[in-house]
């Protein structure tokens, strides 16, 4: 039964995002108080029936109902209830209808929070958001629906892709989801923007809220994805630029183009277009890379059961939502108000720059992505681009954002000095070159990625303090929050360059043998086997070798790591075992079983300092929440009072003190 | 109005480029080489356990074989792995492993972890041979005949319905040595 309820709440969402879509756009147009008013209850409605169709597939998981084919392909008698829950999403339709339930639920949020609006922005923004709905709700309907039964049902179903059963998988998909369809709250402000036919500095400082919580989930869901390929994965690596990863990365990076370039529109009312423009390709990127993963059209360890005709949907999606919104902008933004003008020195240009170097980054990111089918395309053979033309391209692209960032807060709006700029950070330059070289001689780490990481790394969070403090000083009331949050996620950028160059400078590698009993030294750690064990889990077997370690003579910890053969679909996983520190992590894995005397062969690695990644990419989406959380975001500026206080330099507003 | 076209125009050529892409991602993961039909490649490789040792494409002409091309950097070939292993079992033809543009102690590090179902291994650390074989991206699986005629090509990780195409194709070859 719970399959058609969900396949009729399914419908029913889809109605009413038919209706949204339509209704309250002609009322805003008209002028009809009525039909506008109508969009706060239909995206509420709209929500209610998606979270029923959600809840129908869970509960058809939950009761292991295997008429319905998807259940029946991702899940079995023996997989535990919560990976029962979590399968929900572990495969193309459901993860899409996760999407459209996070989808549903910005939506429910913008039409409770946003009351202040005016009403025809309001519904201009739920419309837009609607006609998204209906786009995705139809692609689930014909192309992709979770609920479809084969009858007679099998009596045992298939079995859940055991990379995906895990506990960053509960977490993972959802926090990335929720930043890819937070994106498209700034895309519908942007589009209702160009549709009234004005850019205002109003909205825009609206949507920045939504815009940075869109952009720390995408921070918290790729950070997550990272730090889940690294232990699940068995691979020790924490990114690989896989073009899936690259599909999550590009959105970030324009959203962090676009979270920047919104603080100048706002403050300064520079660069609406450019604004507008970035809001709209956020969004694109995010349907962009949702065709990349689902269309077959890239190889990836990510691909979901490739279908052509689900590529063409969504392309043919992409035309209408991202084609219609350009050529809107094409024939609105000639009209769009430009800001005052700025000299080179000037808060403006950093972040014309900090814009700059992100969206070419974006670009080059894409680039590489989709090299292989512009050289296909071209006929120029076959060629493959790997790691290294990203790395490169990055460190190169990066490393003027890292020098440049900490002098940002520091310079004032249209004009300032070199001289005043660079004063008060004199201090933190000496204290990062000191540091750093103090540092590296105390790790032994000299090599020039771990000195520059070290450097860059305590630059930004050194000139962030310095920031923060005279700040926290020249206001009463301490630090407020949208600044906090700067200097949180500057300060997270810092650690995490730290923790980067660590890893790939530092990282001690070696694959050894072992048999029960033997020991190795390693950098004043000692790995001591002691047997290899037979273990059984709900759905799987493994070899489990246990290891004690040893520094100098005490005992520090205890390793399990696995070699798991799971039952269903005959995969074999490593499990590796990890024992993470603050400044290093200790990563065994079991190999193969070397011949008959039990002898293993044995991964261990030493990752100095790989926690800092991850730790600095949580402080980045931390900063990004509690920037949002600000309440100055959310205080309604009545135009009277705005108009009032037009004669009146800056309203209430700190401009020369303000957060970029 | 001509400057805010500009980023439309980004956008079609972009709309341009994936459609054609889609068009052609099945040809370009399922047969669509041109040397299909075509006597593989002169090639003469070193292989992974010896760098000293190299197999040419004489040695290999006589008996039917596949060729698995992967790298320890591709996930996808992690992927398909358990059916490479499968293949290695279970097929009635040889089972060739190419190892591109790899490191040879990464690569000897990912077989001891995952297992080695290749019964000879080349590798192609600077990809030279691979152009000439036309090789699109890692991995792919290349099926060539008793004659040293490349007769099929996957590109892409095998999976269920691949290996069931796979052994198939793989019993024809064999029969067709009889």
């Amino acid at each position: 039964m719970s399959a058609e309820f969900g396949q009729i709440s399914l419908i029913l969402a889809l109605l009413l995002a038919g209706v949204l879509a339509v209704v309250p756009l002609i009322g805003a147009q008209r002028g009809n108080q009525a039909l506008m008013r109508l969009a706060p209850s239909l995206a509420i409605g709209h929500f209610v029936f998606l979270a029923g169709a959600f809840a129908a597939l869970a509960v058809a998981f939950i009761q292991h109902d295997f008429t319905v084919t998807y259940v029946a392909l991702h899940s079995n008698l023996l997989l535990p209830w919560f990976y029962r829950l979590t399968a929900v999403w572990g495969s193309h339709e459901g993860s899409l209808l996760l999407w459209m339930l996070l989808f549903g639920g910005w939506m429910l949020a913008v039409a409770v929070f946003s009351r202040s609006l005016p009403r025809p922005f309001l519904a201009r923004v739920l419309s837009v958001m609607g006609i998204i709905s209906v786009g995705f709700l139809l692609f689930i309907l014909l192309t992709s629906n979770p609920f479809e039964r084969i009858v007679p049902g099998p009596i045992d179903g298939q079995d859940l892709n055991p990379l995906l059963q895990d506990p960053g998988m509960i977490f993972h998909p959802p926090l990335l989801y929720m930043g890819y369809v937070g994106f498209a709250v700034a895309f519908a402000f942007a589009i209702a923007g160009l549709i009234g036919g004005r850019i205002e500095r109003d909205w825009v400082r609206w949507a920045r809220p939504w815009t940075m919580a869109a952009w720390a989930s995408l921070t918290f869901g790729i950070a997550l994805g990272s730090w889940w390929a690294y232990y699940e994965l068995g691979w020790g690596g924490w990114w690989f630029w896989d073009p899936v990863e690259n599909a999550s990365f590009i959105p970030w990076l324009i959203g962090t183009a676009l979270i920047h370039s919104q603080a100048v529109t706002e403050k300064r009312g520079a660069f609406p277009a450019w604004t507008v423009l970035l809001s709209i390709a956020a969004f694109s990127m995010s349907l962009l890379g949702t065709f990349l993963v689902r269309s077959g059209v890239l190889t990836s360890v990510h691909a979901f059961a490739n279908d052509p005709e689900r590529g063409l949907f969504i392309l043919g999606f992409m035309v209408l939502v991202t084609g219609g919104a350009l050529l809107l902008y094409a024939l609105r933004a000639p009209r769009i108000m430009t800001g005052s003008g700025f000299d080179w020195i000037s808060r403006e240009s950093l972040l014309l720059l900090n814009n700059v170097f992100f969206t070419v980054s974006a670009a080059m990111v894409l680039l590489g992505t989709l090299y292989p089918l512009i050289i296909d395309f071209m006929g120029w053979g076959q060629i493959s681009v790997g790691p290294p033309y990203f790395g490169a391209m990055f460190i190169l692209l990066m490393t003027p954002v890292v020098v440049l960032l900490p002098l940002g807060p520091f310079t004032r709006w249209k004009r300032d000095q070199t001289v005043r700029v660079l004063a008060p950070l004199a201090l933190a330059a000496v204290f990062s070159i000191l540091s750093a070289l103090i540092i590296c001689a105390v790790l032994d780490a000299w090599s020039l990625r771990a000195f520059s990481g070290w450097l860059g790394g305590l630059w930004l969070i050194a000139g962030t303090l310095a920031y923060a403090v005279r700040t926290a000083r020249a206001s009463r009331r301490g630090l407020p929050r949208h600044q906090l949050g700067m200097a949180l996620a500057h300060a997270g950028v810092g650690i995490f360059i730290i923790g980067a160059a660590m890893v790939e400078a530092h990282t001690f590698e070696r694959d050894v043998r072992l048999a029960p009993g033997q020991a190795v030294e390693e950098s004043g750690y000692r790995f001591q086997l002691d047997e290899v064990a037979l273990v059984k889990g709900p759905n799987w077997r493994a070899e489990e070798g246990r290891f004690r370690i040893f520094r100098g003579e005490r005992e520090i910890a205890q390793m399990n790591p696995q070699k798991r053969h799971y039952y269903r679909g005959n995969q074999t996983m490593t499990e590796v075992a990890l024992r993470p520190g603050l400044f290093r992590d200790l990563y065994i894995a079991m190999g193969e079983q070397l011949d008959d005397s039990g002898a293993w062969s044995v991964r261990l690695h030493i990752k100095p300092f790989v926690r800092w990644i991850w730790g600095g990419a949580v402080l980045i989406g931390l900063g990004g929440l509690v920037s949002a959380s600000d309440r100055r975001y959310r205080q309604k500026r009545k135009s009277e009072q705005a108009a009032a206080s037009r004669t009146a330099p800056a309203s209430g507003q700190p401009t020369a003190q303000a957060h970029p | 109005m001509i400057r805010a076209l500009i980023p439309l125009g980004v956008f079609v050529a972009l709309i341009i480029l994936l459609v054609v892409g889609l068009q052609t991602s099945e040809e370009r993961k399922l047969i669509q080489s041109p040397l299909i039909g075509k006597p593989i490649p002169e090639f003469s490789l070193p292989t992974m356990q010896d760098p000293e040792a190299r197999i040419t494409h004489n040695d290999l002409i006589g008996e039917p074989f596949m060729l698995n091309v992967w790298g320890s950097w591709c996930w996808a070939c992690r992927e398909e792995h358990p059916f490479i292993e499968r293949l290695g079992r279970e097929a009635p033809i040889e089972l060739i492993g190419f190892n591109w543009k790899d490191r040879r102690e990464d690569a000897l590090a990912w077989i001891e972890r995952y297992g080695n179902s290749w019964s000879r291994q080349v590798v192609d650390f600077e990809g030279q041979t691979a152009i000439d074989l036309g090789v699109y991206g890692a991995p792919e699986t290349f099926l060539v005949d008793h004659r040293g005629i490349i007769r099929h090509k996957l590109v892409g990780p095998v999976n269920a319905n691949s290996f069931d195409d796979l052994m198939r194709r793989a019993m024809q070859l064999r029969a067709e040595t009889q």
